[in-house]
């Protein structure tokens, strides 16, 4: 099969519909396995931090919720030049899909780092050039969705806010970088995470296995909204409208 | 295309940008009369200690500075949509690239310029050591400039749009983040008596990054805009 076939079929949102429908129960599955497997070796097995007692313990979400929102904002970027360069509607879908993800996850990694700083530093904010810039990432992600809201046309609404995404992603090394020039500025470094990859193995592997849990969420979470999404622009399609009057599917190819 | 016809064409876009904003006063008075309404405030609000005013002045001009940008990049494009110049500058067959630029330069002589050489009256008004003058109006000139241009990215998305005001400051405040803290910083760092140029540099770096990539960006929106 050559790259362009390839390249065709997944534009074509009904073969995405099918073939992400086959994919889902194995995400959902291996996901809520690490997640919630992750989150009670992390609560519960795994010994307390000695300086910081229980309270460490929500590094199991902050951490993994912090850089998928991350991660999510690059996917959405590269979804929407891949949108704008070769017009493929379903790049459109995935990066409208993956704003919500993106800002929800966010504010878990703001909200958690609040609960995570009152009993470490004794208060829920601070001006750190890391929470600084994730506040910043949740505004974008914000703005994104604003954009799209405005459009009364779909196609423009998508296309704007590819634009906007790309601008953003060309904006984020700057952004942080110079909030982090910033805070150096300001105040001094005193306040840290942890030490410097001080992090034992035994607190790291319940990380690992929820990052990657939250990763595979993220996946599952974007495909289940892309499909929605899909079913809503192609509701005038025949196979939408046998596939909701309960038509047996015939198989995939 | 010669370069002397791009050059031409940069001086026509830019004389008929400010030939129509001189006809119609409001479009750059209303930025500066919002400058220093803001400014007035801010002493009631705070108080009128020459101290805390001064110490505090730096941020205050910078912030309100900002937003009288943000304000007034609404209108780059809003009148060349609503009469449709805007459809024959796409239509022409002249490069928009260049049209793009002399649009948001002409917008930048009309807002960012004035500001920053009104800039120093409000920094009597607000206590600025007289130390912070020039950062102060060499940091509004060069980061207004930024402003204007990331403004105008947000301008040509929205100008489509009927709401465009409120929805423009949402998308385009994340990224003026930046340019808020290398400005404020230079005045800070001059009333310091420190060195404030790496600043002033750091804003020159990104007005050149602005200049080059925005328009790629304003010229892509407006496409869309204008197609919807």
């Amino acid at each position: 099969m050559s790259i362009w076939t390839t390249f065709h079929k997944w534009g074509s949102p009904r073969w995405f519909y099918q073939f992400s429908g086959r994919l889902l129960p194995y995400l959902a599955g291996l996901s809520l396995l690490l997640l919630i497997g992750g989150a009670v070796w992390g609560l519960a097995l795994v010994p307390a931090d000695y300086k910081q007692g229980n309270s460490f313990r929500i590094i199991y979400i902050h951490v993994p919720a912090s850089a998928v929102a991350m991660g999510a904002y690059m996917t959405m970027a590269i979804a929407g030049a891949i949108h704008l360069i070769w017009r493929m509607k379903l790049a459109a879908m995935v990066m409208k899909a993956i704003a919500p993800i993106g800002a929800s996850l966010t504010f878990l990694a703001l909200l958690t780092g609040a609960v995570w700083g009152k009993p470490t530093w004794g208060t829920w904010w601070v001006w750190d050039a890391r929470i600084t810039s994730v506040l910043i990432l949740f505004f974008l992600y914000l703005g994104v969705m604003a954009l799209h809201q405005a459009f009364d046309n779909r196609d423009a609404a998508a296309k704007a806010c590819a634009v906007l995404v790309i601008v953003g992603a060309v904006n984020i090394p700057i952004i942080y970088w110079s909030v982090e020039w910033w805070y150096s500025l300001h105040q001094p470094a005193s306040i840290r995470f942890i030490g410097e990859s001080t992090i034992h193995p035994s607190m790291l592997r319940p990380l690992m296995a929820t990052l990657s849990g939250m990763y595979l969420f993220f996946a599952w979470a974007m495909l289940l909204f892309t499909r929605a999404e899909i079913l809503d622009r192609e509701r005038n399609t025949r196979w939408v409208q046998d596939l909701v009057c309960g038509v047996q599917e015939q198989g995939v190819k | 295309m010669a370069s002397a016809g791009v050059s031409s064409l940069v001086v026509a876009v830019l004389r008929r940008d400010l030939s129509a904003a001189a006809r119609r006063g409001s479009e750059w008075s209303n930025p500066l009369v919002f400058f220093i309404m803001v400014c007035a405030l801010f002493p009631l609000g705070i108080g009128p200690q020459p101290e805390r005013l001064a110490e505090l002045a730096p941020g205050i001009l910078w912030v309100v500075a900002l937003l009288a940008s943000l304000l007034a990049s609404d209108s780059v494009f809003r009148g060349d949509y609503d009469d449709a110049t805007l459809e024959q500058m796409l239509l022409s067959h002249q490069p928009l690239y260049p049209q793009v630029i002399a649009k948001t330069i002409a917008h930048w002589l009309l807002s960012g310029l004035p500001l920053s050489l009104l800039s120093p009256l409000l920094g009597v008004l607000l206590h600025l050591p007289m130390a912070g003058m020039g950062a102060l109006m060499a940091s509004l000139a060069l980061g207004s400039a930024v402003l204007s241009f990331i403004g105008a990215i947000g301008a040509a998305l929205t100008v489509g749009l009927r709401k465009g005001g409120l929805l423009l400051s949402l998308i385009i405040l994340p990224l003026y983040i930046p340019v808020l803290i290398f400005g404020s910083s230079a005045v800070k760092a001059a009333v310091e008596a420190g060195p404030y140029l790496p600043q002033l540099a750091m804003l020159g770096v990104f007005f050149l990054l602005a200049l080059a990539l925005a328009p790629l960006a304003i010229c892509g929106a407006l496409r869309i805009s204008v197609d919807q």
